[in-house]
């Protein structure tokens, strides 16, 4: 949904980063990318090799993605389940009362440099 | 070669952009809200109503009668509006004078409720014909907004909008978020919401 606004964020985390660290070469980024965040993994990587090659600490810098699995916790019931699976709906009480744990994160976890 | 372990969010250098932004506005006194909202849902009506209204209403407001103060600001084609992008609208506007500014932000009830732009309050608003099942699709949006308004309620005779049901769905999102009814063709509701704006004004200042 909005890949490149998230790309040039990255893209500003990774050169203050870079600059902080005397880094000059960033060879890998990891990132880890919740189920539910609404990140659309292949056009996140397609806005990444057209951006990276703009910035001379990034271009040789590959993309790796790893998947936060969704998890939803039931107020109701107190259990937990898979949200892409189930939704918005406890599979076990059918409650509503339902909060989103953990899925739509959008995190840097380490870049390999140099 | 080495990893250097990183583990921060990708908005982090925005969300302290955005903090220090808000420091520096609260030094100075200015309230900058955060109006959001999809395209088409009265973003600007609502502030041509309010500016109208407080500029007689609020002396604390100093808002020069219809002419109170504008500045296009660019995305660059982005979806949102960030807190770098907010600083330089602001230095264009040259805020330092000002208790309330206003950034009307990018049409749009996702991409916007990501990014922090440094605003002491953020505010949504929902139009009546846009319908109440909104908190369902666009969960975050609601989560993060300080205030709901419901607009365009003079049309709510030809709608099937279900105000207690869209309440409802905000509040278990968001059990702190204050909501208000309005109109901006008959002025319905803006005294309410008028008045939560000059207040937060008045905090933001200390008082």
């Amino acid at each position: 949904m909005h890949e490149m606004g998230i790309i040039l964020h990255l893209a500003k985390s990774l050169e203050e980063e870079a600059r902080a660290q005397d880094i000059q070469k960033i060879l890998r980024v990891t990132l880890q990318v919740g189920e539910v965040s609404g990140i659309m993994t292949d056009y996140f990587t397609d806005c990444w090799n057209y951006f990276r090659k703009r910035h001379p600490v990034l271009s040789t810098a590959e993309l790796e993605l790893e998947t936060i699995p969704a998890v939803t916790f039931c107020s109701n019931c107190e259990k937990t389940y898979p949200t892409v699976q189930y939704g918005r709906e406890c599979p076990y009480c059918h409650s509503g009362e339902t909060w989103l744990l953990r899925g739509n994160e959008c995190i840097i976890k380490e870049i390999e440099v140099e | 070669m080495r990893i250097i372990e990183l583990k921060e969010t990708v908005t982090a250098s925005n969300d302290r952009d955005a903090e220090v932004l808000r420091g520096e506005l609260k030094a100075k006194g200015t309230l900058l809200v955060n109006l959001m909202a999809s395209p088409g849902a009265g973003k600007t009506t609502l502030l041509e109503r309010i500016i109208r209204d407080m500029d007689s209403d609020v002396d604390a407001v100093r808002i020069e009668k219809l002419g109170a103060k504008a500045v296009q600001a660019h995305t660059g084609g982005m979806c949102h509006m960030d807190a770098g992008m907010t600083r330089t609208a602001l230095d264009e506007l040259g805020a330092d004078h000002f208790d309330l500014v206003v950034l009307e932000n990018v049409g749009n009830l996702i991409c916007p409720a990501e990014f922090d732009t440094g605003a002491q309050k953020r505010v949504m608003l929902l139009s009546v014909p846009e319908g109440d099942d909104k908190p369902l699709k666009y969960p975050l949006m609601f989560s993060v907004s300080d205030v709901l308004i419901l607009t365009k309620t003079d049309v709510a005779p030809y709608f099937d909008f279900d105000f207690d049901a869209c309440k409802r769905r905000a509040r278990q999102l968001n059990p702190r978020i204050e909501i208000f009814e309005v109109s901006a063709k008959t002025g319905a509701g803006f005294d309410a919401w008028e008045e939560w704006l000059a207040r937060a004004i008045l905090e933001n200042k200390g008082n």
